[in-house]
């Protein structure tokens, strides 16, 4: 079953100098595992493959049904040095959304 | 001890919404309001206002903003805690004092919190031994000496916290964590110990919600935002926050925008690392401890929170002048609008090379098709519009500043159906750079000062 990952999770993104953070959020209790499953630091480093020059850090709250991803090196610098019109990574949320996911369980949505 | 006391966050960054400090000590009841407006590169703005005319140097806005309300707050005894005293507070408590005189109020108690600029003292720290390596690069200070534009050591809570014991009604501090300003008030008002690292986590995960206004409280929400009720009135959080650290995230009844589990999960992800080392002055928090439980109409409670010792170490902001960067934009209209602002870029980019100008970095985004999320935007077929946007970064002003002169020639010696430059040549801006640190809390320290009516005790 392909699913496209803002159909099971919403998101927010911000920005610590050159680092863009993206927490990821099950919608409903159920898809947590599959987020865990699913959004592997592989995975995520290649959907983000020309934005994320840097390492991609995980990790996982339970508690909130989130992952959280450090995506360094993708605001061109960050702060006042960055030529980009996303220069704090505000989209990179909804970016991460787009992601399209083939997953082995049936899962309601 | 009070039974609870409800902090109203008034502000989430210099710029913020202007009427929101006024709906949250009008629309309902409040004890403290707190405002937060300093990002990473704050301080250098502040720092070169303060140059060019010593009584500048922290956010001008907070002056006519407490103008208008600082007649409601006295009368109801709020207190309000802002760290937009910037690299000056102390200018910015005079500013404040003359608006109470001309209001009538005397005898107002302010607070300063002074001591994080430590521009001044780096030659002799560094004497010390303390070296302020760059923390994320492992770079030497040296390679950026002579370009220094700010230094400040981020304070927590605990300096706060002595000027509200002493009295102060308003305190304004300088560089201060914006977690700090909602974690204080607690500490003072249920008398917690420094070392209940429990409940100074559960004060910081406030202070985290709080922080950037309306985006706890239904602002850039993902997960359903045109199901978010009257944006154009949206109420800013409310942290309820009781003696054992339970904590209610909510809003004043009647405001628009929504509290909901899933707006309070969006912010509290909100520019986070480990979650289980959100490292601030006054402890270690661990985010995958907080439990979340709906507790009514707009009602959010936190509970369960686990805190873990401060570290001894004070997190030091610095920046230095890095260069220039010059912007500009034209707007391409249909047909054929992505080819033909490609094709604008490809002739830019020769003449730059003919005039043999060189940058660190020569950026081209199409808005309307790829600024934000780069390789991942899809193929569109026909483009109504698309915005070209050039962007370059160098050290040389004159070469960045020349770029500038070049995107207007392309309207008339490019391609057709082309316009938006209205704004006339972009110009060069000054590149801030950004130099995090750590230095020994021991090293700096905390000076509280307060004025009462204008007379100052320390």
């Amino acid at each position: 079953m392909r699913v496209r990952l803002m159909q099971i999770a919403h998101a927010r993104s911000g920005d610590k100098g050159d680092t863009a953070n993206v927490g990821v959020i099950a919608r409903k209790q159920e898809y947590y595992p599959v987020l865990v499953k699913y959004l592997t630091v592989g995975r995520v480093a290649e959907h983000f493959r020309g934005i994320t020059l840097g390492e991609v850090e995980r990790f996982e709250l339970p508690n909130l049904w989130a992952v959280n991803f450090l995506l360094h090196q993708s605001l061109g610098g960050g702060g006042t040095r960055s030529l980009k019109n996303d220069a704090q990574g505000k989209t990179l949320s909804s970016a991460m959304l787009r992601m399209e996911i083939d997953i082995e369980e049936s899962i309601s949505l | 001890m009070k039974e609870k006391i409800r902090i109203a966050s008034g502000q989430g960054f210099w710029g913020d919404l202007l009427t929101a400090p006024y709906d949250q000590v009008t629309k309902g009841p409040i004890d403290y309001l707190v405002m937060d407006y300093l990002a990473e590169v704050t301080m250098s703005i502040m720092q070169k206002q303060k140059r060019r005319d010593p009584r500048l140097g922290y956010a001008r806005d907070f002056i006519p903003l407490m103008e208008q309300i600082l007649p409601i707050v006295v009368e109801k005894g709020i207190t309000v805690i802002t760290n937009g005293g910037g690299v000056n507070p102390e200018a910015c408590r005079d500013a404040l004092f003359e608006v109470a005189r001309k209001a009538g109020i005397r005898d107002l108690c302010i607070g300063v919190v002074l001591g994080d600029d430590i521009l001044e003292d780096l030659s002799e720290l560094n004497s010390r031994g303390i070296l302020l390596d760059n923390m994320e690069t492992g770079e030497k200070l040296e390679t950026v000496a002579g370009r220094l534009v700010s230094a400040n050591a981020y304070f927590g809570a605990w300096p706060i916290v002595e000027a509200l014991d002493r009295g102060a009604r308003i305190v304004i501090t300088g560089r201060t964590t914006d977690t700090g300003l909602t974690l204080a008030p607690m500490i003072h008002e249920f008398g917690w110990k420094a070392d209940e690292w429990d409940k100074m986590a559960a004060g910081t995960v406030a202070g985290h919600v709080l922080e950037c206004g309306g985006q706890a409280s239904g602002g850039n929400f993902s997960a359903a935002w045109a199901s978010v009720p009257d944006l154009a009135r949206i109420g800013f959080p409310i942290a309820e926050a009781f003696p054992n650290a339970d904590v209610v995230i909510t809003k004043h009844e009647g405001t628009g925008g929504l509290v909901s589990l899933q707006t309070v999960k969006e912010q509290l992800l909100y520019e986070i690392g480990d979650p289980r080392r959100y490292i601030t002055p006054d402890c270690i928090a661990d985010f995958t401890t907080i439990q979340l439980e709906e507790a009514g109409v707009n009602r959010v409670k936190l509970f369960g929170i686990k805190g873990y010792p401060a570290t001894d170490s004070y997190k030091v902001s610095m920046s230095y002048s890095d260069g220039y960067t010059s912007v500009g934009t034209l707007t391409y209209a249909w047909p054929d609008a992505l080819e033909k602002a490609r094709a604008a870029d490809r002739i830019l980019r020769e003449r730059l090379f003919a005039l043999g100008l060189s940058f660190e970095e020569l950026r081209t985004e199409f808005v309307g098709y790829d600024s934000c999320h780069g390789p991942l935007s899809t193929p569109v077929a026909e483009i109504n519009e698309v915005v070209l946007r050039v962007g370059v970064r160098g050290q040389d002003f004159q070469s960045v500043e020349r770029f500038g002169m070049e995107l207007a020639p392309l309207i008339l010696t490019g391609p057709p159906a082309v316009t938006g430059f209205a704004g006339g040549r972009p110009k060069p801006s000054e590149v801030i750079s950004y130099w995090p640190a750590l230095m020994p809390k021991g090293a700096v320290r905390a000076r509280v000062v307060l004025a009462r009516g204008g007379e100052e005790s320390r």
